[in-house]
């Protein structure tokens, strides 16, 4: 069998619905993964080193097993679990199995930030007296958070590219579709030929896009290095 | 657990698959011939830009369709899929490394009348593949954790030998996904290691700026 235009176009309306899916899927986990990262080093700045330790693990845990694996886990092993099993639809799965896989990483990302703020700021905050609140308020996260906003901007796409996973679980998304017209028609050509067509005409664009914010962002963290450099000069 | 041997061996296969992968594309993106650079950002940027699973799918059912040929076995269509995806990331660490060498150092060679292939082999590789090096690391243990997609198209692996057990004793589910988990943290325990100790390897003796 060759190439098919026909099927080429008699698939393509019946994927493309399933592009809404998807691409909500993805926003959902990384939601969900921003909002959790925060957790993950929330817990690991509490300076008790039996936690740290324990949070520390648990991080390299779920980030070096296979997301599809605990997708699995959660769609088909937590509902077992007497006590605290639940059973949970394919696309909540999703959202925890692949929010919570990828929250690891986006902690990581906000702890490089945090960690990129320098030492006399940390210092300066306390010379000058500022609560908790505001030190982190007015200090340190305003200087945190902007380099991290490449990073961040990448886990996006990478999260876009994972989430058809969830197509194992049977989330309709634009895999499923296109499996699912494939089995129906036997013909998987076409329809897995479009799914990968979509996926970088979104993906590609947007990995230009967070370059471009990348180099930008660079080329300002270098000016105002610049600007210090001639400042410590003069001074 | 009889899948293990299947996930090592997809896994290392991959491995040298993707490295050979990566040192081609990323020597052809520096090359001077525009249509060899051409080529293969094409080559990269389409394995980069689409999942991985789309692409195994891809491989295991159009490309017989689309040529009438099968590509050798399920285990080949698992490990071709794997080595050119990470095979085009891994590309791009390789093309950085390489231009991240100064350009004092290719001068020198020049200066000391080396060849082009020499001036490669014996000046910019040694100083380039030991920035690769945690990069490489890191990529492996992301290669591991690909290696279960293989049992979505039918290979035996771990996660396939979960998945049954799983379906014959619906109850026991909890514990098997969480000794398959088990088994891939194990198996990337070593993995984690050796990036580490990449990592210090790579740093050590190296003068900043």
């Amino acid at each position: 069998m060759k190439w098919n235009w026909e099927t080429f176009f008699d698939a393509l309306p019946f994927i493309l619905p399933g592009l809404g899916v998807t691409v909500g899927l993805t926003f959902a986990c990384y939601l969900f993964a921003l909002v959790f990262g925060f957790f993950w080093t929330f817990l690991r700045r509490i300076p008790i080193r039996t936690i740290n330790w324990t949070v520390t693990w648990v991080m390299e845990f779920i980030r070096s097993t296979p997301p599809l694996v605990q997708l699995f886990f959660i769609y088909y092993a937590w509902p077992m679990i007497p006590g605290i099993g639940v059973a949970l639809s394919p696309f909540t799965s999703a959202i925890l199995g692949l929010g919570i896989h990828f929250s690891t990483y986006i902690g990581e990302i906000y702890r490089s930030g945090i960690e990129s703020v320098e030492k006399g700021q940390w210092e300066a905050a306390k010379a000058l007296n500022f609560s908790t609140v505001d030190k982190w308020r007015k200090i340190i996260l305003p200087q945190a958070i902007p380099p991290t906003i490449p990073m961040l901007g990448n886990y996006l796409i990478i999260m876009f590219k994972e989430v058809p996973l969830a197509s194992t679980i049977g989330v309709a998304g634009i895999l499923l579709m296109a499996n699912t017209y494939g089995a129906r028609n036997w013909a998987y050509l076409e329809p897995l030929t479009i799914v990968g067509i979509i996926f970088l005409l979104l993906s590609y664009p947007s990995a230009i896009l967070i370059n471009k914010l990348e180099k930008r962002m660079n080329r300002r963290f270098d000016k105002e290095m610049a600007f210090v450099k001639e400042e410590v000069k003069n001074a | 657990m009889r899948g293990f041997n299947i996930t090592i061996t997809v896994l290392i296969a991959s491995a040298i698959f993707s490295y050979l992968f990566a040192f081609i594309a990323g020597l052809c993106r520096i090359s001077e011939n525009p249509i060899i650079r051409h080529v293969t950002a094409v080559y990269v940027e389409v394995f980069r830009g689409t999942s991985l699973i789309v692409q195994l799918f891809w491989l295991y059912y159009a490309i017989p369709m689309l040529f009438g040929i099968q590509l050798g076995s399920n285990w080949w269509t698992g490990v071709i899929a794997i080595a050119l995806n990470y095979g085009a990331y891994m590309s791009e660490v390789v093309r950085g490394s390489i231009l991240a060498i100064s350009k004092g150092q290719t001068e020198a060679a020049i200066a000391l009348n080396m060849s082009k292939f020499q001036r490669m082999r014996l000046i910019i590789l040694p100083q380039a593949v030991r920035m690769m090096l945690p990069e490489f690391g890191n990529y492996t243990i992301q290669m591991l954790k690909a290696t279960s997609l293989v049992s979505l198209i039918g290979m035996t692996d771990i996660l396939y030998y979960g998945d049954i057990i799983r379906s014959s004793n619906l109850s026991q589910a909890p514990i098997v996904y969480f000794l398959v988990l088990i088994f891939y943290f194990l198996l990337a325990l070593p993995l984690i290691w050796l990036t580490r100790k990449a990592e210090s390897i790579s740093k050590k003796g190296v003068a900043s700026g």
